[in-house]
């Protein structure tokens, strides 16, 4: 099964990788208009099913690192993330005949598709989260402890810089984000390469095609004047949490993280969203209960228009609805609680699981 | 009499204009509508004003309110060509300046557009050195072929030393009569926004010279003798000379004067502002005296920009909206009729009903012949006003940002049919003189300073930050023309950069005051 991008698609894409984000993740929008110029100067970008790649394959995963803040002023060269995978693809020895998304949520969606077109190669329908995290670990290639070397990193300027070797991910993502602060806050990135079985065996498989037809869903909800909100919940396995006005947002930085809370309320009735980058953990703020956690996804989007809401835009006064989407299976499992679980993020309660799977709405593998 | 302040807002429909004495009560006020040519509608409110007897030679500051730079963008009207300059190579060159905005409006602004060596990363390094021979050649290039010129450069918020040698060198090469619009005075951080503002900005220079030379003859026209100033989109204030330079801060003063000049008569400075007009109501939140931003990128005539803007809620409602009954029962809207309200709607002679002709058969208004619409079923009256009305509590509901019952503000010509009760508001306050809420908005703004950039909190403390921050917004209100003593912190917000070492933030830092006049009391509204 394959399909080819279209600018409508692209479009679509963009809005359902920012629902996807979970408030964090980055604006996927600058990536949209990257695409869509090399798109309109002629490029031509194929989708392929994870279904449909041969044993030979050699699968690589390209994205950006780095603080969303810096990535809306300093905008990238153009060249960086297929250095990053030519650089990738010296360290193998061997050509990559994949580019795949390693985060759906947020900008990352998009990164892989400059490359993809760029460089001819066809993208596969697969991410390594389902939505977006903070840390390089938190995907499901580290969760089966898959090898992330070799990571190529390469700037606007073309600084380029390979890590062949580290212990674990984790060491991965210390290196790669100090020498990221050192390229400028934002870098193009290569790593994780990966067989057509690994691939196959652990990617959130559907995800590209799953988030087109989710910004589909609402571009046409809006466009008829329905409920986009009604019409993202009939396509993922999701829960209504809340609609009201944010009546707080306490910001800070903690360890380079850009953590806080939101308050929402409706009436005598309030939640409080608790984030790092992305939105973790939705709590009635009566009961103290948690109504939602990490990795299922809490996404906050504009009740109207289904607009997603990152972190950065919320303001005292804003109208929000929030949900939770049933996390993909993968990270679901004792190892990748370890990594993505609430106590990964120093959250003391317990994951209690949505019903679902977002595999299910993915499973379709279809755009159209 | 002395220390006498005009206000005009030039509106779509109507041109207003009103007189408020030292102390700040309103001597007089006109509406008359709009011209085309905007000077001989400002001159008739002008004369209207004058002639209920405010001597010429009290007036010593005149304030005008336009929504000529705004109508400019959607319309695609007299707007100039830009050659755009961005400073930030090999960055951003996968995103060329202009590739979001609509095709019409690109080709009618931006002839050329180029990304020249350059720029600064968030930490102060460059990202180039500055290409002086490039950006040499790029000045004769555009000599002679542009009526402006529009300079960005990556990260000009935190160093704008680039943009400021490059407008130095283009300068050289185009001549004196070219404006160059720079890209940290205009926005903040986001670059392709803060681009398209600023080449906005460039394109609005004939605009905004026209406007501010119909406004200069009309007052001198008149004799008067005063400071000239624009309002902007936050409510504040700019001096003429300014406002020159920057007009695309005036794309949103409309709507911000009628809501700060409803906070003004009615003496609150939290409340919801419903601005009834003839098609359309517009509602928005008033905070500490101002009006609530928008949190989203905002649009204008189809580009993007980062321009903080109030936070609007417009719904088709208005005294012209036509009222019909059928077999879902009655329909408000969203038809209007508009400017012909005094000429359609029944109790003005006309066969149209109207939401005007609902509040005055309900006994809410005395308006035109009542004995018009006496005929009216009670149902029909009912039902219009109920659909009416559940339009507004939703609207406001919308709008409002916390669950108690907060004041209402009702202004603007058509909030005649808003009643004395609405579900979640504590009271519903209707000033007078509230039918030129705008000219007074624009007639009391006040002057502001801002300051929006990334600090490191390395070795300095979060204090002296906040203080440094603070004085540079002060320094900048003083220069628009502000006085010192009354400058108050209206807006103060934090963000820290996420995955930054060295504890960097983001700080948006704004003062307002009142306008220094000469012989004006301190503090004095």
């Amino acid at each position: 099964m394959s399909w080819t991008l279209t600018e409508q698609d692209l479009y679509d894409l963009t809005t359902g990788a920012g629902i996807l984000g979970t408030g964090g993740g980055g604006n996927p929008y600058l990536g949209y208009l990257h695409v869509r110029e090399l798109l309109r100067s002629g490029a031509r970008i194929t989708v392929m099913s994870a279904s449909t790649l041969q044993e030979t394959d050699l699968i690589c995963p390209v994205g950006g690192i780095g603080a969303p803040t810096i990535s809306i002023e300093r905008l990238p060269n153009g060249g960086e993330y297929l250095g990053a995978l030519r650089t990738v693809e010296a360290a193998w020895g061997r050509r990559v005949s994949h580019v795949s998304s390693i985060e759906i949520g947020g900008a990352n969606a998009l990164r892989p598709l400059v490359v993809a077109a760029q460089a001819g190669l066809p993208l596969v329908d697969g991410d390594g989260m389902g939505r977006a995290f903070p840390e390089l670990q938190m995907c499901t290639f580290a969760i089966a402890d898959l090898p992330i070397t070799p990571i190529a990193l390469q700037d606007v300027r073309g600084n380029s810089l390979l890590i062949q070797q580290v212990v674990n991910a984790r060491w991965a993502e210390q290196i790669a984000r100090a020498a990221t602060v050192a390229m400028g806050g934002s870098a193009a990135m290569a790593l994780f390469c990966l067989s057509a079985p690994d691939y196959r065996g652990t990617a959130i498989t559907g995800t590209v095609s799953l988030a087109v037809r989710l910004g589909r869903v609402v571009r046409r909800a809006r466009e008829s004047h329905q409920d986009p909100l009604a019409a993202i919940l009939a396509l993922l396995p999701a829960r209504h949490l809340f609609t009201g006005k944010v009546v707080d947002v306490e910001r800070r930085t903690v360890r380079g993280f850009a953590r806080g809370r939101v308050v929402l309320a409706d009436g005598a009735q309030r939640i409080g969203i608790d984030f790092q980058n992305e939105y973790l953990i939705a709590r009635d703020m009566q009961s103290g209960e948690a109504l939602a956690t990490v990795p299922d996804l809490i996404c906050l989007v504009h009740p109207e228009t289904g607009e997603p809401l990152t972190t950065e835009v919320l303001r005292y006064g804003s109208q929000v609805a929030a949900i939770a989407v049933a996390a993909p299976g993968p990270l679901k499992s004792p190892a990748a609680l370890a990594m993505v679980g609430p106590q990964a993020f120093g959250y003391p309660d317990p994951y209690r699981p949505l019903p679902g799977d977002l595999r299910t709405a993915a499973a379709e593998e279809r755009v159209a | 009499m002395q220390d006498v302040r005009l206000g005009v807002d030039v509106g779509g429909t109507n041109t207003d204009a009103v007189v408020l004495d030292g102390s700040g009560r309103v001597l007089a006020k006109a509406k008359t509508p709009t011209t085309a040519d905007v000077t001989t509608g400002i001159a008739r409110a002008i004369d209207m004003v004058l002639a209920a007897g405010v001597p010429a030679t009290a007036i010593s500051a005149a304030m005008l309110g336009t929504t000529q730079c705004i109508n400019a963008i959607l319309e695609r009207q007299h707007l100039g060509r830009v050659g755009v300059v961005r400073l930030g190579a090999p960055a951003t060159l996968a995103i060329p300046p202009l590739v979001d905005w609509p095709e019409d409006l690109r080709a009618l602004v931006g002839r050329a557009s180029y990304v020249v060596a350059g720029g600064f990363e968030f930490d102060g390094r460059e990202i180039s050195p500055l290409d002086e021979a490039r950006l040499r050649a790029v000045g004769q290039e555009l000599s002679g072929q542009v009526d402006a010129i529009a300079l960005s450069s990556v990260f000009s918020p935190v160093n704008s030393e680039h943009e400021r040698r490059a407008a130095a060198i283009l300068r050289e090469a185009v001549g004196e009569h070219i404006p160059i619009s720079l890209s940290h005075e205009i926005g903040s951080l986001g670059l392709l926004e803060r681009e398209n503002a600023t080449v906005l900005n460039a394109a609005l220079m004939q605009v905004i010279q026209l406007a501010v030379e119909a406004f200069q003859s009309a007052i001198v026209r008149h004799g008067i003798v005063a400071n000239l100033f624009l309002t902007q989109n936050d409510g504040t204030l700019m001096a003429l000379d300014y406002a020159l330079h920057y007009p695309i801060l005036t794309v949103a003063s409309g709507p911000t004067n009628s809501i700060r000049g409803a906070a003004y008569l009615s003496g609150l400075r939290d409340a919801v502002v419903v601005d009834v007009g003839g098609t359309t109501t517009d509602i928005g939140a008033l905070r500490h005296g101002f009006p609530r931003q928008a949190a989203v990128a905002i649009a204008l005539g189809g580009v993007r920009t980062n321009f903080r803007m109030p936070d609007l809620l417009s719904i088709a409602l208005g005294g012209g909206s036509i009222v019909r009954a059928g077999g879902n029962g009655v329909s408000v809207g969203p038809r209007s009729v508009g400017y012909q309200l005094t000429t359609a709607a029944r109790i003005f002679g006309g066969d149209t009903l109207t939401m005007t002709d609902i509040a005055v058969a309900a006994g809410m208004s005395y308006l035109g012949d009542p004995g018009r619409v006496r005929d009216l079923a009670p149902d029909l009256v009912e039902q219009a006003r109920d659909t009416a009305l559940r339009l507004l509590a939703q609207g406001i509901d919308r709008v409002k940002t916390s669950s108690v019952a907060v004041p209402v503000i009702a202004v603007g010509g058509g909030s005649i049919m808003i009643p004395d009760r609405l579900p979640g508001v504590a009271v519903i306050v209707r000033p007078e003189h509230f039918d030129c809420a705008n000219a007074i908005g624009a007639a009391i703004a006040q002057v502001s300073g801002e300051v929006d950039r990334v600090w490191h909190l390395e070795g300095q403390s979060r204090e002296s930050i906040l203080a440094e921050a603070r004085e540079m917004a002060r320094e900048k209100a003083g220069r628009a023309g502000a006085d010192p003593d009354t400058l108050e912190l209206i807006e103060c917000e934090e963000i820290p950069l996420a995955y930054l070492p060295g504890n960097a933030v983001r700080l948006r830092v704004k003062v307002a005051g009142w306008l220094k006049l000469p012989g004006r009391e301190r503090g004095e509204r």
